[in-house]
């Protein structure tokens, strides 16, 4: 089992866990001692990458309450049980199994699962059966669209993504000619959309703009279509396995561009195994170890990494960061509901408005968007070459840098 | 009708109570899901029924219909506010309109090239919906939450499909009945045996040909309607999926096809165990290696599948399980 | 003008392995009239041989393409005679359906060994430049291999007793019975090397592209279309076939939306079989 984190984030849980469960008023709602949280985790298939990452970070929030005995409910403390399948990247295995875990499984709340696709399909279960489902590794906007009532997402909207990349382009080449290159699906598209009208506003000329089918693995006719247009700054991408893949691709191809920002694949450690072709690529993150918010509850960003690297031995990625706070932010809810019960905990997710580790969390209480994430800002990481060495620094915002953004690409 | 006096009228009608019934009186939203997915997996085995073993003509890009008609269905409730029931049923006429004005075209080729040219339709239609923007391209239709309201909120509108469905899957049988006890099938059957030989005895063989591949897909898609409907969201990939495509041939040749109760019981019993296989983590991926393994015994040694295998052990059955 | 010339330059490359990768599916076709459903399968076994070779011996996935190659042959022939030889003459249907039924067996194996995550054969070969426009190392060996590759089975088939028998089986299988050949074994034989090149194929494949054990099915595809374009059983026809459709992608995508190109070359696929309802090329003998 995963050993227990540093004294400092426990004690720091546990003055939480006693404030929180003082101040909770109502009586228990009764069970059978132990809260069940269901959600399916990309085991195996194009997502495994981030979803593994993500499923860390839940493991960790669960252990860790678990140690102080569980999340207080009424004033009576109920352990966390986890029940999950592999979706393998696939959406109708997540509608069937999302069905399970409500049916059959009995959950009591759910996680979504990695990715605004799978999440888009397992919040129509929930919202069908009237469940409340914290949604990360999810950050389309689209979703939350739909009229639902019980989702809330904790990661930046994915109109908001490139905004930071884009910002920090026009602070070293305000004539770059932009190329935008990204995944035919929901996310990607998302960010893509918003990051046009972004880069139109900053006055970025965009010499192209395609969209790529998700099971593409030959990005040479794409890249030399990026290359006859003459573009010297390339943003966009999918997640993990066609990011990566375009990086490696890029680089053989030796396209000549000064700036390359792609989504998801850079923020995973697994990137830096690229070798050269990772080198000073950004990434735009929604999370990362050096931030320096103040949490209102919970454990600090640098005791969420101690614990972290302490249970996995590597660094944890945004995805990860996600994965913890979803579970901090339902245990805070039902600690303040003092309840079980879907309508209250919902009531106190609407009016959540604090920091954890992550950020600023405030969910959207209008109806035409309910949960989306308003609090939440992003930052951009990127990968400079330090000696022999990788490492992953934040560049931007340049209040909350790291090291300074490495300009040119090559 | 004559249909009614025989007694395999009355089992299939038993089966659909059964369907139509056990759920809602055991309260039991698990059962009703479970056979949910069998009811659909039965309209698509048992509608190519009508194409593979009544005709002879195997249609490996069947998904098409199902996937067009879950499009242009949900098309038409989340752009034209149309009911549910309205749009399922003008997306089965819209598919069986095209279906016989375009796709039967391929019915020119024989064996393996309309085999081969029936996945080239469904691949290049996949593309296609994936490039359409007005469907959504590659990230496709969102049902609204509020579609649901019509019906009297999610879980009232959970069970009103799956009472459509159960429809559909009754027409479905009583359809592939109907056919095959008929002057029309037996044209059919002709044709499957020796299509030169049928022209030549006066079996009007273009014609028919072409009235079976329509009727084959008007219910798939009056069922795609319904299950992308209860989806909440259609995407090319999953509309168009060839693996699905791909099991409801072997659903049926593991049943025994040209009969009924071949396509029910081999689509029933492959949903079982499908069912049964999604959360069991060893053996998960070993739902293709065990139906493969089926399938390729079912090939080699009992064409006729599993009925094929009961009629030949109780010959007295052929007159009754049709 | 220089972009398109390029991309079409790329096309022709990978192209060449496209066609590599259909000449096995056309070879099996022509000689005994089974469309092979397990290429796709084995396209993918290549690839995953070339990279369990590569990432644990160290070696060279340029030389792990003969171990995997042969062992593509040994495969084949299992194929051949549990699969295969019983449906050969009966309705294509069977053919077809006992074929698929392989292919589920070994993508069912392969999830469960591999799941469908993405792999990949880390290998960078420096490129030539024309201009900003590079063409990488791995696919100028590629094209170069594939090119070879064909051109050994060409005069594997001219020069050898082994391919005149398949010439001659294929052809007539009573008369090539008559003179004394053992049809069904050089049958298997066949069957097997149309494997071994799949599988080979598919070993090129995983040094350019990353893959997964789904991979197979859309090379199949491609496969479907090359050996329409190129002509039934015609190896040589094969090879043509896949570089004319690398032509036409790369020519096509600098003007649209490369998302397109699927679309046209399966609108393509079925044009032709509906013009050429017997095939490209007339077939002779049966």
């Amino acid at each position: 089992m995963i050993r227990i984190a540093s004294r400092h984030a426990l004690r720091s849980l546990a003055l939480a866990l006693a404030v929180f469960g003082l101040a909770a008023a109502a009586p228990a709602a009764a069970g059978d001692g132990t809260i069940t949280i269901g959600f399916t985790n990309s085991e195996t298939g194009a997502l495994n990458v981030d979803s593994s990452s993500q499923l860390n970070g839940f493991k960790l929030w669960a252990d860790q309450v678990n140690a102080a005995g569980g999340i207080s409910v009424g004033g009576k403390k109920q352990r966390v049980v986890f029940v999950t399948y592999d979706d393998q990247s696939k959406a109708d295995r997540v509608q069937q199994l999302y069905s399970r875990l409500i049916l059959q499984d009995n959950a009591d709340f759910l996680f979504s699962p990695y990715s605004s696709g799978l999440t888009a399909t397992a919040a129509i279960i929930s919202e069908q059966y009237g469940k409340v489902m914290i949604t990360t590794g999810a950050a389309e906007n689209k979703t939350y669209q739909q009229g639902n009532k019980y989702l809330f997402q904790m990661y930046a909207p994915a109109t908001t993504y490139l905004s930071g990349a884009l910002e920090a382009l026009k602070s070293v080449n305000p004539k770059a000619k932009l190329a935008v290159a990204y995944k035919d699906d929901s996310f990607s598209k998302a960010v893509a959309q918003a990051a046009l009208a972004r880069a139109r506003t900053l006055g970025f000329e965009v010499v192209f703009n395609e969209a790529y089918a998700p099971t593409t693995t030959d990005f040479g006719p794409l890249i030399n279509k990026i290359i006859s247009a003459g573009a010297d700054a390339l943003v966009g991408g999918g997640h993990y396995a066609d990011g990566a893949t375009l990086a490696r691709q890029v680089f053989d191809h030796k396209v000549p561009l000064t700036f390359l920002s792609l989504l998801v694949a850079p923020d995973s450690p697994q990137f830096a195994s690229l070798g050269d072709s990772a080198i000073n690529v950004t990434a735009p993150s929604q999370w990362a170890p050096q931030v320096t918010f103040k949490p209102d509850f919970g454990p600090t960003p640098a005791a969420f990494d101690e614990a972290y690297k302490t249970a996995y031995g590597k660094d944890p990625g945004y995805h990860a960061a996600g994965g913890y706070g979803a579970g901090l932010v339902l245990q805070h809810a039902i600690e303040q509901a003092g309840s079980l019960d879907a309508d209250a905990v919902t009531a106190k997710l609407n009016s959540l408005d604090a920091t954890i580790f992550f950020g600023h969390v405030k969910f959207a209480e209008d109806p035409a968007f309910h949960g989306l994430q308003t609090g939440h800002a992003m930052v951009s990481v990127q990968w400079q070459k330090k000696g022999a060495e990788l490492t992953k620094e934040v560049v931007w915002p340049k209040g909350g840098a790291t090291a300074p953004l490495a300009y040119p690409l090559r | 009708m004559e249909m009614i006096r025989q007694p395999f009228f009355w089992i299939m009608t038993a089966v659909i109570a059964l369907f139509a019934l056990l759920p809602p009186l055991t309260h039991d939203v698990g059962l009703r899901e479970s056979l949910f997915l069998a009811a659909v997996y039965i309209i698509l085995a048992g509608n190519l029924n009508l194409l593979i073993g009544y005709t002879g003509y195997v249609n490996f890009g069947n998904i098409v219909f199902f996937g067009l008609g879950g499009y242009l269905g949900l098309w038409l409730v989340t752009v034209f506010r149309l009911p549910l029931v309205v749009a399922a049923l003008l997306a089965g006429l819209a598919v069986a309109a095209m279906t016989a004005a375009l796709w039967c075209r391929i019915l020119r080729l024989r064996g393996a090239y309309f085999a081969l040219a029936s996945i080239g339709i469904a691949e290049a239609t996949k593309a296609f919906v994936s490039n359409f923007e007005p469907w959504g391209g590659a990230t496709g239709l969102y049902l609204p939450m509020g579609a649901f309201k019509a019906m009297g909120g999610p879980r009232e509108a959970l069970w009103t499909v799956y009472f459509l469905m159960v429809a559909v899957m009754a027409a479905t049988l009583y359809l592939s009945y109907a056919v095959k006890k008929s002057k029309f099938g037996l044209g059919l059957f002709a044709i499957r045996e020796d299509e030169e030989a049928a022209g030549v005895l006066g079996v009007r063989t273009p014609y028919y040909k072409t009235l079976a591949c329509t009727l084959s897909g008007v219910l798939p898609a009056v069922a795609g309607t319904l299950f992308f409907f209860k989806n909440g969201v259609i995407q090319p990939e999953q509309a168009f999926d060839l693996t699905l495509s791909t099991e409801a041939i072997v659903m049926l040749m593991l049943g025994g096809q040209g009969t009924v109760t071949g396509a029910a019981l081999g689509a029933f019993l492959y949903e079982q165990f499908r069912g049964y296989l999604l959360i069991s983590p060893t053996f998960s991926s070993f739902q293709l290696v065990i139906a493969g393994a089926l399938l390729l015994v079912t090939v080699l040694f009992m064409p006729g599948g599993l009925m094929g295998w009961v009629y030949q052990r109780w010959p007295r059955l052929r007159r009754i399980l049709e | 003008m220089l972009g398109v010339l390029a991309s079409m330059l790329d096309g022709v490359l990978v192209g060449a392995v496209y066609g590599l990768g259909a000449i096995g599916l056309t070879l099996i076709w022509g000689v005994m009239d089974v469309i092979n459903l397990t290429h796709g399968a084995l396209i993918a076994m290549g690839m995953f041989g070339v990279y369990l070779l590569f990432s644990g011996l160290g070696l060279n996935p340029y030389l792990a393409l003969v171990p995997v190659a042969a062992a593509g042959f040994l495969i084949g022939l299992a194929i051949y005679w549990s699969a295969v030889h019983r449906v050969i003459g009966r309705p294509p249907l069977m053919s077809l359906l006992s074929t698929f039924a392989v292919n589920m067996v070994l993508i069912g194996l392969g999830t469960s060994g591999f799941s469908t995550s993405p792999y990949n054969v880390d290998i960078s070969l420096p490129g030539i430049s024309l201009g900003a426009y590079t063409f990488t190392g791995n696919h100028l060996v590629a094209a170069l291999a594939a090119v070879a590759i064909a051109g050994g089975l060409s005069l594997f088939l001219q020069r050898t007793r082994l391919g005149k028998a398949i010439r001659a089986v294929s052809s007539n299988r009573k008369a090539a019975e008559l003179m004394g050949i053992p049809a069904a074994r050089v049958l298997a034989q066949a069957f097997g090397i149309g494997i071994a090149i799949a599988t080979a194929a598919g070993g090129l494949i995983a040094t350019l592209f990353p893959f997964t054990v789904l991979s197979g099915g859309g090379y199949e595809l491609k496969s479907f279309v090359v050996t329409v374009l190129g002509g039934l059983g015609n190896p040589a026809g094969a090879l043509a076939g896949g570089i004319l459709l690398g032509l036409i992608e790369g020519g096509v995508t600098p003007f649209i939306q490369v998302s397109w190109i699927p679309v046209i070359e399966f609108a393509l696929f079925v044009g032709i079989l509906l013009a050429f309802p017997n095939g490209l090329f007339a077939r002779r003998g049966h």
